[in-house]
Formats: C-alpha cells, structure tokens, sequence
C-alpha cells in the first residue's frame, strides 16, 4: 500500500511532463527549507520531487522523500500539496502524510524588506523525516524509534509563518520566524526559525542560450533550528543545520537543486544531502479550465 | 487506505478550488475587437511609476547584446503571458503599443520589478538588476509600427476590412 500511495505523485508527474507542452522556465531559489517571498506565477503549476538522506545515530540511516505541488492562484496567492514519504535502512517504507500550505503576500509592490504570510496544515505521522522545517524540541533521538513505533503518533499541525525577504544587487537574503501548533491538545505552540541567503553566479544574461552559463546557477547559504516552545523557549534540547545550497535553472525547463546540511549540535543529524527536481507548467489552470468545459 | 482517501480528496478540492479561480482571471481580460486587446487602462500601471523610477536609465542602453539576452530572457519567463512577439496573448497585453514604447525605461524597468500583483503580473525582482534591463532593452527595441504589421500579417481580414472602411 505505501509503494502504492507514493506511486500516485510519480506516475502524475511524468505524465505532466510528458505531455505538457507548456512548459516555462523557472527562476528558482536554491533554498529548500528557507521561503523567500517570491511566488508562483498565476496559472502556472510547478511539480517538485525533493530527497533527504539523513545520517541517524542510535538508529538506522534514512530516505525521506516528498512531492510538492504548487500552483500560483493569484499572484498574491499560492497554494501547495505535499505527500511525504520515507525509507528508513533496514527497517520500512512508509507514506508518512501530506501538508497542504498557503502563501499570501500582503504588499502590492516591492519593498526593502517583503513580508509574506504562511498558513500550513500538516496531517502526518511520528514517521515523517523530510525535515522540511526544524522547529520546538526537534532533536536526532526522536527519529531513532523503528517506523512500526514511529508511525503510531499522529500530528495534525497548524503551523505559521512570517517570511520576510530582500533582494539588494543580486543578493537574495530571506528569514523566517515559524510558529507550530499541533492541535491535539496539551501540545504547546513551538517555535523555528529559518534564514538564507543567495545570489545568481551571474547577473546579466548571456546573448546566447546556454545551459552552463553562470545566470543559471544559483548559490547560498541556509541554516535552521529550534526556538523551542512556548513552555520552554530557548536553544537548549533544539538541534541546528547549516546547509550550503545551489540551484541550477536548465533552459530545458528543469530545476535541480543541492543541499549539503551539517548539524551544528550534538541534538541534530550529523549530515542531511538534500536533492530535488521541478519542472513548471505554464498556463495550467487554463488547462485544467478547458478540460471542464471552461472558456476555449 | 484511509490516508491514501484524503490524499486524493484534498488533491481533488485543490484541483476545483483552482479552476473555479483560474475561469474568472481568463474572461476577464477577455475583450472586444481584435485578439487579445486589452483594455488601454492596463497601460496605466506605467504612469504609476514614481519620478525618481522614471528618471533611471538603462546602464546597458548601449550595449548591443543587451536586447539580444533580453528576447531570450523575454521567451523564457514572458513570452507565455504577453505572447512569443510580445503581441499580447490572453494573460498579458501587448507591449508593442505606443504606451509601452513611449514610456521612459525607468517606467518600464519599475513595472517589472514591482509587476501589478493585484492584475496577476507577478514582481520580477527575483531577476537580477541587469536582466531586467536587458530586458527593458528588448521590450524598447519592440517597435509600435512593427505591431501594426504584425496585426496585417495576423488577421489580413481585419487588416483589409480597417483599410476599405471609409474614413
């Protein structure tokens, strides 16, 4: 059933792929965890499969894995689904659940500093490895447990955030304050942070078309941990990743994006290899409106 | 099983929440006359531009390359909004008019890094500096009578019937 459950994203992602032709090229941030405040473009859906590979003491190594889609209702708005997954060595695979996450930018133009708001509803379980985002008490030993034990506790997470970016001559530069709620009762809110930074390896374009030129590589820096909870707010029992992160934007309309994650404590994976693909489709919601007998 | 339900059910809301948003934006700027015309009022996002935006020029106004990279970076994220010619599609007005052309590249270049977030043009801040006067660039190199022939050569019809009407 798991292979099944995870099979539904693939087969719909190749098929878009494949027989889309409306495809768009991307300007994507490297970052996999950071936000900045750029979002989709309206109409446009963009598929993403990302990997995380994480080391695990006291237990065995893991594949986490999840499928994003994420479609820019308005300008202003866009929405995102996730299904998340994992393989943990010796042990199992699992579907771990979904997450299903707005992003609505207040401003009508650009500012210094943009802020954007983040409501996310997160319906997973104790399983779930993607370390899409570290926040509260967050530490290596929670995911030691074997997924028959993992998998029994359940998060129904309302999780927020306030993202606020800035771009200043090339640079991209992006903070994130997350505040959790998981809506079982008795659990406190918890708190995250997420920050980055970025710049294209090259600001003008080429007058030629290219696939290695450097305006389509994308390098920074990210790094995420934390803050505790609202009982116990702080760094202490928090665990903390830096991850140099780099974004290639192919002209054939892929994006592929690396992050090498370093744990900065004894509280945090050793080592998180972070890799993902995406591919944009343009004019989807058009699409999808003729399918439905909308406007020819 | 259960799980794997929700999945499909949210994906399917999702799904039906987006097409009865995207159906609206569509006939909206759907207008009269020729293909894609768009309102004129849509042009008057440039005129919001602040004096001191106006007043910028393009650092690359004199670099030849600099439309070249320009209509590239155009197909790759515009072409699909404002057509492969810049002649307008059903996303995104042309910018071959007059209004476009006459406006100053510091107009130009504010729109794209504010765009009209509330009429669907996204900001394309994520753009480096340079690229988006290259791509000012390009767009001035779009010439308002070159849209007039394109619309000949489009649609001969129309272009035949504007010219035996009597004046």
């Amino acid at each position: 059933m798991p292979i099944r459950t995870l099979l539904f994203p693939a087969v719909f992602f190749i098929l878009l792929s494949f027989f889309v032709t409306h495809l768009s090229r991307a300007q994507e941030s490297p970052y996999i965890v950071t936000y900045d405040h750029y979002l989709e473009e309206p109409g446009n859906l963009e598929i993403e499969y990302f990997s995380t590979f994480g080391t695990q003491r006291g237990g065995n190594n893991f594949h986490a894995y999840w499928a994003e889609f994420e479609y820019g209702v308005k300008a202003w708005w866009t929405t995102e689904f996730y299904v998340d997954g994992q393989t943990t060595f010796g042990d199992s695979t699992l579907f771990t659940g979904f997450r299903w996450e707005n992003r609505l930018r207040p401003l009508k133009r650009e500012h210094f500093i943009n802020p954007v708001i983040y409501i996310e509803y997160e319906n997973t379980s104790g399983a779930d490895k993607i370390l899409k985002e570290v926040e509260g008490h967050d530490v290596e030993s929670d995911y030691a447990a074997p997924n028959s034990v993992l998998r029994k506790e359940h998060d129904h997470e309302l999780e927020t955030k306030l993202l606020l970016s800035s771009t200043f001559k090339g640079w991209n530069f992006a903070e994130n304050t997350i505040v959790t709620k998981n809506l079982s009762p008795s659990n406190p809110w918890e708190f995250g942070y997420a920050i980055g930074a970025s710049r294209p390896l090259g600001l003008k374009a080429s007058a030629k078309r290219c696939s290695f030129c450097p305006q389509n590589f994308i390098a920074g820096v990210e790094m995420y941990g934390g803050l505790g909870d609202k009982q116990s707010f702080g760094l202490h029992d928090t665990s903390h990743y830096v991850a140099p992160v780099l974004a290639w934007n192919l002209p054939s309309d892929w994006t592929l994006r690396l992050s090498a994650g370093f744990g900065l404590n004894d509280n945090s994976h050793r080592f998180l290899f972070r890799w993902g693909v995406s591919r944009e489709i343009t004019g989807f919601g058009e699409m999808v409106g003729r399918l439905f007998g909308g406007h020819k | 099983m259960k799980t794997f339900a929700t999945a499909i059910s949210v994906s399917a809301c999702l799904l039906a929440l987006s097409v009865a948003l995207a159906k609206p934006r569509e006939s909206g700027k759907q207008s009269s006359g020729a293909t894609h015309n768009f309102d004129p009022a849509v042009y008057a996002e440039l005129q919001k531009a602040p004096g001191k935006a106006r007043a910028k020029q393009n650092p690359l106004a004199n670099d030849p390359e600099a439309a070249v990279a320009g209509g590239i970076l155009f197909e790759q994220h515009c072409a699909d909004c404002h057509g492969e010619k810049a002649g307008g599609a059903k996303r995104g007005p042309s910018l071959r008019v007059e209004q476009v052309q006459n406006a100053e590249p510091g107009a130009i270049f504010w729109l794209l890094t504010n765009g009209v977030v509330r009429k669907g043009m996204p900001v394309w801040s994520k753009l480096p500096e340079p690229q988006r006067w290259q791509l000012v660039s390009f767009i001035k190199s779009l010439s308002a009578s070159a849209a007039k022939t394109e619309t000949e050569q489009a649609d001969p019809e129309t272009a035949l019937a504007a010219q035996s009407k009597p004046q």
